[in-house]
């Protein structure tokens, strides 16, 4: 059986690094790391593609597909042909009970 | 009321070279960054995310590089402070471009630690180690979490358990209770013991485990009295079948319940998940499709 989560949608092209370090400074799950002249990918399978690297990296040099990992917002886009909602509840983890002013955002369940 | 006006706050008594901290204008978001600080002077820059907190809100944009560049303009804040550095919180870099930020307003983008009570030990240095970057995802983690999915599913449960008790008993709403539960309950606890990386593939054997009990008292045919159709103990043949039945339902019920608690933690991808979607998803539904049909055969031939 195969680990879900071993490959994802996170590339990195070392040759436009700039060596900034910003990814390092964003990313929640250490996948980044320095080496000498430049960064590297030192855990790409921990990336939950939340797309904080691709967005701070000034070189472009990192590219991602991101989205929220929630499978109640996968399913239910499928089921009613939405588009993917994403997080947008009150506490910190709930999925999507909360409120939001702009009635034209799909409500993620 | 779960929001604060967004705008420039004082914290203490700050002076034009007091740091800047942006949050989202989230209640609690506000109030735990403030109450990180006791003791520092500061300002804090409250963006409207319309009152969800800055990681939800960075997933979303609204916690974003448009409305951090506008409301630093809005608020006047090149007139409240003569250095120009904003500390963000980590989890906001998915919806904030520092470098896009640092054009448009000429403030620098630092990003500070995930969690806000290691912002006075951030600030002595302005750098953060590699633990106050890194998201955790501990037991006091998932365990805060369960009351909110429990409140969630428990009209629904309740009304699921009425159905199974009307057509198969008490034990049969018992076990459609328990599966849910499980799920619901000690997936969260469990989740990084329980074996393989995948968690509909945790939550099936969470859930064949948690059936293991039924299975047990079906074979035995204890306790009787939960057991009795139509004033007789069922045949050996006909409870092995039920047990059969049991396991089969009960099993991809709690991996389904599993696998929708990858909403609530901070380290599942969106690509991972869609795999475990269509991967098990139809065959929860298969093995649940044929525990219907084995328990419909059992019930005729009964």
């Amino acid at each position: 059986m195969t680990n879900a989560y071993a490959t994802n949608t996170l590339r990195f092209d070392p040759k436009l690094c700039n060596n900034c370090g910003m990814c390092i400074e964003v990313c929640p799950h250490g996948v980044f790391a320095k080496n000498g002249r430049t960064v590297e990918m030192v855990r790409a399978e921990a990336c939950m593609e939340c797309g904080a690297c691709q967005l701070n990296c000034p070189a472009g040099a990192i590219g991602v597909e991101s989205g929220v990992g929630c499978a109640a917002a996968m399913i239910h886009a499928a089921l009613t042909g939405r588009k993917e909602a994403t997080c947008g509840g009150d506490t910190e983890s709930s999925c999507c009970s909360g409120e939001t002013s702009d009635k034209t955002e799909v409500p993620c369940c | 009321m779960h929001r604060a006006k967004p705008g420039l706050y004082k914290l203490g008594n700050p002076t034009p070279d007091s740091p800047v901290f942006v949050t989202a204008n989230y209640r609690l978001s506000f109030d735990e960054l403030r109450t990180a600080l006791p003791g520092i002077d500061g300002f804090i820059l409250v963006l409207d995310t319309r009152g969800i907190n800055v990681w939800c809100a960075a997933g979303k944009g609204t916690f974003g590089t448009e409305e951090l560049a506008s409301r630093i303009t809005s608020s006047c804040l090149g007139d409240a402070v003569k250095h120009r550095r904003l500390i963000l919180p980590q989890l906001g870099a998915p919806g904030v471009s520092a470098h896009e930020v640092r054009k448009r307003t000429g403030f620098l983008v630092e990003y500070g630690p995930v969690r806000a009570g290691d912002l006075p030990e951030y600030l002595k240095t302005r750098k953060a180690t590699p633990d106050m970057r890194r998201v955790r995802f501990d037991l006091a983690d998932r365990l805060i979490l369960i009351p909110v999915d429990l409140v969630q599913v428990l009209l629904p449960t309740l009304g699921i358990a009425v159905a199974f008790l009307l057509i198969g008993g008490p034990l049969a709403s018992i076990g459609a209770a328990s599966a849910i539960l499980a799920g619901v309950v000690l997936f969260p606890v469990l989740l990084p013991w329980l074996p393989t990386p995948n968690f509909s593939t945790k939550g099936f054997i969470l859930g064949a485990l948690v059936a293991l009990p039924f299975v047990r008292a079906i074979l035995m045919g204890a306790p009787a009295s939960v057991w009795i159709h139509h004033g007789k103990i069922l045949a050996l043949w006909s409870r092995t079948g039920w047990a059969a039945v049991y396991l089969l339902a009960m099993s991809p019920v709690t991996a389904f319940v599993s696998l929708n608690f990858t909403g609530s933690t901070p380290f599942t991808s969106r690509t991972g998940v869609r795999s475990e979607i269509f991967t098990y998803v139809p065959l929860m539904a298969w093995i649940l499709g044929a525990a219907a049909v084995l328990g419909v055969i059992l019930s005729i031939l009964g």
